[in-house]
């Protein structure tokens, strides 16, 4: 692997799933892509795991945590999971937002590397998150072997979800579930800001802004009607 | 310019901050024809090449969300600033909840006006005469109509959209003055409705954006007349400035110009005069003092070369936010100044005021599911609701003296970090499908209510010097003083439970935990960031700092015109009342000049 290829950066990355996962809707070949990434950040050359560093400089930002140059955004830290780590979040992800008609799947818009990012950060609270997810992680694993004798990654639809409703949240969880569900709950929060801030994610919902406009039309009157502000 | 020139011309003015309040004293005197040199303590900014503006979360490290670093997310207008500044700490005399004091600064060009929330809310009759109508707090040495004119006039420059109402101290602007507000959108019609039942008036809110273009050809005439250099810098000022296309958050700037920030509308018309210079990086010390005790310029540290140098001038005005101001006078220590510069009060540091800030959220079933709208609009509120219960309040029926007004929002917006974050708590622990289609279901029917309520001044709120400290450039930091009394945790109580009944009658439930207990439901001195106080104006050299013309009462050519000033801290949001207050203060000082008294 060459030098010039590691340096692209995980986010230039990420865009590159983005774009392959918007193309190829299948979520087998965007793991595959991300998988590839993975491995690219693990050669040691390509630490911290920055982009961007070549943008050209457009702004008078000093490229300090207080001063980063807002249009050419780093991320200066390291990422904490492996790959065998990675492959969990993806089936975890894709268990909270799974594809359907409406929009893809939280893995194919790479939501476990957000979650890499998230808990990789240098920060008191994304210092501890990260414990909660490696040990969510290794419990996950393990709940799965005893439950099914194989890896999370590898069980069917049913099985995942034997689990995940026994940590689907914390305050109907199990005592013995309880430490999972506080892991299922982090998961499920740092996947819904992934996806749901991503394009997909925003069309999913229906938010049709950042867009120009001349004029603001205030709410529509199918809206006034339904609300009774019509009259 | 090149560094060294400045210290060879000859200044009539220098100016400390480049903020609201440096900002337009830069804007008043330069076009007056004063030759100003302002300094300011962070790095340049240009809002025409940095701003972020259509920059998606997604392309942001942490999706743009909030770190110590950028604690209003990675976009924020923002640099090298938050509630700490690296290598300029500040310390507290208490860290118990309820006696602490979060300091925000923003060091860049143009400050906190980068970001700000761009509410422009005019102070009435009532708050600047506070003491006089129920004992409580100080008057101020001006009334409402001495300055109102100039709340006209900075309006008319800056861009204000809202409306007349003639409510209860909650002045109107004079014809024409102000931008025709935009629609409101369907949340804030739908807490309109349930406002009406409880009395709440819910009108246009009053924010410094661009509804439509400035009239670039009559007004320079009206706020400049018989100025030419102001009217033609102001008439290419105003032709430069775009109107709002609604989309895109205020807080991180505007490239366009379509709303206010010191760095689009002041700065630029003031440095077309060629009367303006400004120095960088150069972080005041001191205010020097000549033999007769007279302001002759600032010391202050080259943040680049980290060496003090001297700036002088004929008058100084300091402006660098009411805290900062008064750090600066408090270590202008002299023979004749002992307890620092123009404090033979002792008020300076004293009575140090933020705004009250409480609030709740709400979910509203009526607002689920709706077809997909735009309701990005001006980025912050199109409505709001004035405080209302001046009568029972007077009559003694609250348990509270001074009133609040009520911030609102929720709807359509941006999904950014934090997306859909309760959603697992809300459904009681969906996942999958059933979550995607919570999601889709209850986007847009989260609202939230903050109340933004009057402190009144007290002496157990103060800043002073911590003689045990310095910060990286060898300046003794603050150490700050804080307490609430009844007055505003009984205010922040009723702030909860007022929401609480807006929510209900919007037919939705609250998502939050209301507070009986003020206490609890008040948020930290200082994290509304209305940091305002600490030298305050008045009609007695004994207990104030500055005469009525926010001039020293000790130093004749010092003046303040930032938010240190402030007597009282009306809930109105305090910018625009600085700069209407900045302007008249710099009109008195061109007057000065004219009469040969500086």
């Amino acid at each position: 692997m060459s030098k010039e290829k590691t340096n692209l950066g995980r986010r230039n990355a990420l865009r590159l799933i983005a774009t392959t996962a918007a193309a190829v809707p299948v979520i087998g070949c965007s793991e595959k892509v991300a998988q590839k990434v993975v491995v690219k950040e693990e050669v040691p050359a390509a630490k911290p795991a920055v982009r961007n560093l070549s943008a050209p400089k457009q702004t008078l930002a000093r490229g300090t945590p207080t001063d980063p140059d807002l249009l050419n955004p780093v991320v200066s830290w390291e990422m904490q999971l492996d790959a065998s780590e990675l492959a969990v979040l993806v089936a975890l992800c894709d268990v909270i937002i799974p594809a359907d008609e409406i929009s893809p799947g939280a893995s194919s818009v790479g939501a476990q590397h957000y979650i890499n990012e998230y808990v990789s950060a240098p920060y008191t609270n994304n210092k501890a998150d990260l414990v909660t997810i490696r040990g969510g992680i290794v419990w996950l694993e393990g709940e799965s072997r005893r439950r099914f004798d194989t890896s999370f990654t590898e069980l069917n639809e049913p099985q995942k979800a034997a689990i995940c409703d026994d940590i689907s949240w914390t305050r109907t969880a199990k005592p013995q579930f309880q430490a999972g569900a506080r892991f299922f709950a982090k998961v499920r929060v740092l996947t819904t800001t992934a996806f749901y801030t991503t394009e997909e994610g925003m069309a999913d919902i229906g938010y049709v802004g950042n867009r120009p406009m001349a004029s603001f039309p205030g709410a529509p009157p199918e809206v006034l009607k339904r609300l009774g502000l019509d009259s | 310019m090149p560094k060294d020139d400045f210290e060879k011309k000859e200044y009539d003015i220098l100016i400390v901050g480049s903020g609201a309040g440096g900002g337009m004293a830069a804007y008043v005197l330069a076009t007056a024809g004063l030759k100003v040199l302002m300094l300011e303590a962070g790095r340049s900014y240009d809002p025409i090449k940095e701003t972020p503006m259509f920059n998606l979360p997604k392309d942001a490290p942490l999706r743009g969300g909030s770190t110590p670093e950028k604690p209003f997310g990675f976009y924020d207008a923002t640099v090298d600033g938050g509630w700490q500044v690296p290598g300029e700490p500040y310390t507290q005399a208490s860290n118990e909840r309820g006696q602490r004091f979060d300091w925000w600064r923003a060091r860049m060009l143009g400050g906190r006006t980068n970001h700000w929330g761009r509410i422009s809310l005019r102070m009435g009759e009532y708050d600047f005469k506070p003491h006089s109508r129920d004992g409580l707090g100080f008057d101020w040495p001006i009334s409402y109509q001495e300055l109102a004119p100039y709340y006209d006039k900075t309006e008319m420059l800056i861009g204000v959209y809202g409306t007349n109402e003639g409510l209860e101290n909650t002045p109107d602007s004079s014809d024409g003055v102000l931008l025709p507000p935009p629609k409101p959108r369907a949340y804030e019609l739908l807490a309109k409705k349930s406002c009406d039942k409880l009395g709440i008036p819910v009108i246009p809110s009053h924010l410094a954006i661009l509804s439509e273009r400035l009239d670039h050809e009559n007004i320079p005439q009206k706020l400049f007349p018989n100025n030419k250099l102001g009217q033609s810098v102001t008439r290419e000022s105003m032709k430069s400035r775009a109107a709002c296309f609604w989309a895109t958050p205020c807080g991180r700037g505007c490239s366009i110009k379509a709303n206010f920030q010191s760095t689009t509308v002041l700065l630029p018309p003031a440095m077309a005069t060629g009367n303006l210079d400004i120095i960088t990086d150069a972080m005041v010390r001191e205010v020097t003092i000549d033999k007769k005790g007279q302001a002759n310029g600032v010391l202050y540290v080259d943040k680049n070369t980290r060496q003090e140098r001297f700036a002088s001038a004929r008058a100084v005005v300091v402006a660098a936010s009411a805290a900062e101001t008064s750090r600066i006078l408090l270590n202008s220590k002299s023979t004749l100044f002992p307890d620092g510069l123009a404090n033979g009060s002792g008020v300076v540091g004293k009575y140090l005021m933020d705004t009250v800030g409480a609030g709740i959220g709400g979910q509203i079933p009526a607002l689920e599911n709706m077809p997909a709208h735009n309701e990005d609009g001006a980025s912050a509120m199109h409505m709001y609701m004035p405080w209302w219960l001046y009568k029972e309040q007077l009559r003694g029926d609250l348990d509270f003296a001074r009133g609040y007004h009520i911030e609102f929002g929720g709807g359509r917006s941006m999904p950014g970090a934090g997306a859909f974050g309760g959603m697992g708590n809300f459904t009681k622990g969906a996942y999958g499908k059933d979550l995607k289609e919570a999601c889709r279901r209850y986007y847009g029917s989260f609202v939230w209510f903050d109340g933004r309520g009057e402190m009144i001044p007290n002496e157990d709120s103060y800043c002073e010097i911590d003689k045990g400290q310095v910060d990286q450039w060898g300046i003794p930091v603050l150490k700050f003083h804080w307490k609430w009394s009844e007055h505003e945790l009984n205010q922040a109580a009723h702030m909860h439970k007022t929401f609480a009944g807006i929510i209900d009658g919007m037919g939705g439930k609250v998502t939050s935990t209301v507070q009986t207990d003020g206490a609890k439901a008040i948020i930290n001195g200082g994290a509304i960031i209305h940091e305002v106080g600490t030298a305050r104006m008045g009609n007695n050299p004994k207990n104030s700092v500055l005469n009525p013309h926010c001039q020293s009462w000790e130093v004749s050519n010092l003046f303040l015109t930032d938010g240190a000033p402030f007597v009282s801290n009306a809930d109105k949001n305090p910018t625009l009342t600085i700069m209407a207050l900045a302007w008249r203060t710099c009109d008195y000082i061109v007057d000065q000049f004219k009469k040969r008294n500086i």
